[in-house]
């Protein structure tokens, strides 16, 4: 009978003596308390039981989709009978709409590698660890500079007629200048205006890729030209 | 009923063989658990205790246990399909038709395989966004996130591979249109393109390279980098969560 009380006893069983951190020293920051002595709970069977549900749950997720949605099985590959449009796997027609506005180079291999190389060195800057909000200090001058940046990204972007990419570029843009002139602290405007730079960086990156991926995907037919998903086109 | 069920359980958890299996009793007390989870070579690398928010669902929203199980389910029926499928030209569209319409469960299978992938493409990419915007990159995790960054450009490699393996026009013309963009690499742009698809043009040696990546060399590189990835997270002081108030 005591066993199975200590099964079912979450907590009280499983907080024990453990090392403590007690200082937490940051750059320019004075020496701060914080405590560390967060509830803890056993692996098992806590995470080990929480593992296994969502397995659980992806199992039967994969099997409904499966059971109702089939693989797609075209003709024989005929290297005679190109398709068009030819497209690539969903996660690369982001690329291949980048393709429409660059030439190959540009958009087959210098912005892919230059996406990896930014996305490998973020943890190695140590710019700005604190994450403190983009306005907080300067704000002025950093207007200026940021406004200076979208519109020099914006003129060769106009020019080679990218708007699926100046579109989710002058949405970020915009909730960056509302997020400057408001005065709101609370509500979503207010988690807004805490946000550092690199999440305004990531924010516009992935608004970017997904606009160019849904576009490329759904919208784009023979000749890469405009369709809607739900129009009837010749193939 | 019910006791004698429990009591057998019980006393099987007692018995000699289970205990030459598991080096430990019943699961009951903090010392039997620990022992349960550094005891045993698929746990060992998770810590004994965990802190009560990162098992918060939206302390991670369980992104990465997902990306591993879908890396464990696309393993198994990968391997099945292996069993009806040969990496030649045209024989690999046959096996496709075979599997829809002579083998027992085949589009079934397929399909298990390919929302797999997809998903798992999907759920990579979701979960490196929401380690970005958790902080999950700072010091001390930053060899860690770079390990991930790899292991999202291996997930997208394996779907690419794969993407070949059916052989129909859908697949022909999507590498294809994949492939030319490395003949636009400076210098080297074609002879890298030659290597890739073993010829001036996807064709069969294509299609036996990319079968060879995608069910042994990219598995297996995945496979290593995943161990070192979950290894990792608790060797850098498990998941970056965030306070009550907010921070990180």
């Amino acid at each position: 009978m005591t066993e199975k009380t200590k099964i079912e006893s979450g907590f009280g069983s499983d907080a024990k003596k453990e090392p403590r951190r007690i200082v937490f020293i940051t750059r320019k920051t004075s020496a701060k308390v914080i405590d560390e002595r967060e509830p803890k709970l056993m692996t098992y069977p806590h995470l080990l039981v929480r593992e296994a549900v969502v397995l659980e749950v992806l199992l039967i997720v994969m099997v409904l989709i499966s059971l109702f949605w089939d693989a797609p099985l075209e003709q024989l590959a005929n290297p005679l009978l190109t398709p068009n449009p030819a497209k690539a796997p969903w996660y690369f027609l982001g690329l291949q709409e980048l393709l429409h506005f660059f030439p190959p180079f540009v958009a087959g291999i210098l912005i892919p590698t230059l996406v990896v190389i930014a996305l490998i060195v973020i943890p190695y800057f140590n710019v700005n660890v604190e994450g403190k909000p983009l306005w907080d200090e300067q704000a002025s001058r950093r207007f200026g500079i940021v406004i200076g940046v979208v519109i020099a990204l914006l003129i060769p972007l106009a020019v080679v007629d990218a708007w699926t990419i100046i579109v989710p570029t002058v949405l970020v843009a915009g909730l960056l200048v509302a997020a400057f002139l408001s005065k709101a602290t609370t509500g979503w405007m207010g988690a807004l205006r805490t946000k550092p730079l690199s999440w305004w960086v990531m924010t516009w990156f992935i608004a970017t890729s997904v606009c160019l991926t849904v576009v490329g995907t759904f919208f784009r037919g023979p000749g890469w030209s405009w369709v809607w998903p739900w129009g009837t086109h010749a193939a | 009923m019910a006791t004698s069920l429990h009591a057998a359980i019980d006393n099987l958890r007692r018995s000699r063989v289970w205990k030459s299996i598991f080096r430990r009793g019943p699961a009951i007390t903090n010392r039997t658990r620990s022992v349960a989870v550094f005891g045993n070579l698929f746990l060992h690398w998770l810590p004994v205790k965990v802190r009560e928010k990162s098992l918060r669902v939206r302390a991670a929203y369980y992104l990465g246990s997902l990306s591993l199980l879908l890396f464990l389910i696309l393993v198994v029926t990968g391997v099945l399909l292996m069993f009806y499928y040969h990496p030649a030209a045209p024989k690999a569209y046959h096996d496709m038709k075979d599997l829809r319409f002579v083998v027992s469960n085949g589009v079934f299978l397929r399909n298990v395989h390919r929302v797999g992938a997809h998903l798992m493409v999907l759920l990579v990419f979701w979960h490196m966004f929401h380690v970005f915007y958790r902080g999950g990159y700072k010091p001390p995790h930053e060899f860690n996130w770079v390990v991930g960054v790899v292991l999202l450009l291996i997930t997208l490699f394996l779907s690419y591979t794969g993407y070949l393996l059916p052989w129909d026009q859908l697949a022909f013309w999507a590498v294809t249109v994949g492939t030319n963009i490395i003949s636009a690499m400076p210098v080297i742009g074609n002879e890298v393109r030659f290597v890739a698809l073993g010829g001036h043009i996807v064709g069969e040696n294509a299609l036996l390279r990319f079968y060879v990546l995608h069910v042994v060399i990219l598995p297996l590189l995945a496979f290593l980098l995943i161990g070192v990835h979950f290894w990792r997270v608790q060797k850098d002081g498990g998941l970056t969560v965030k306070d009550d108030d907010g921070k990180n």
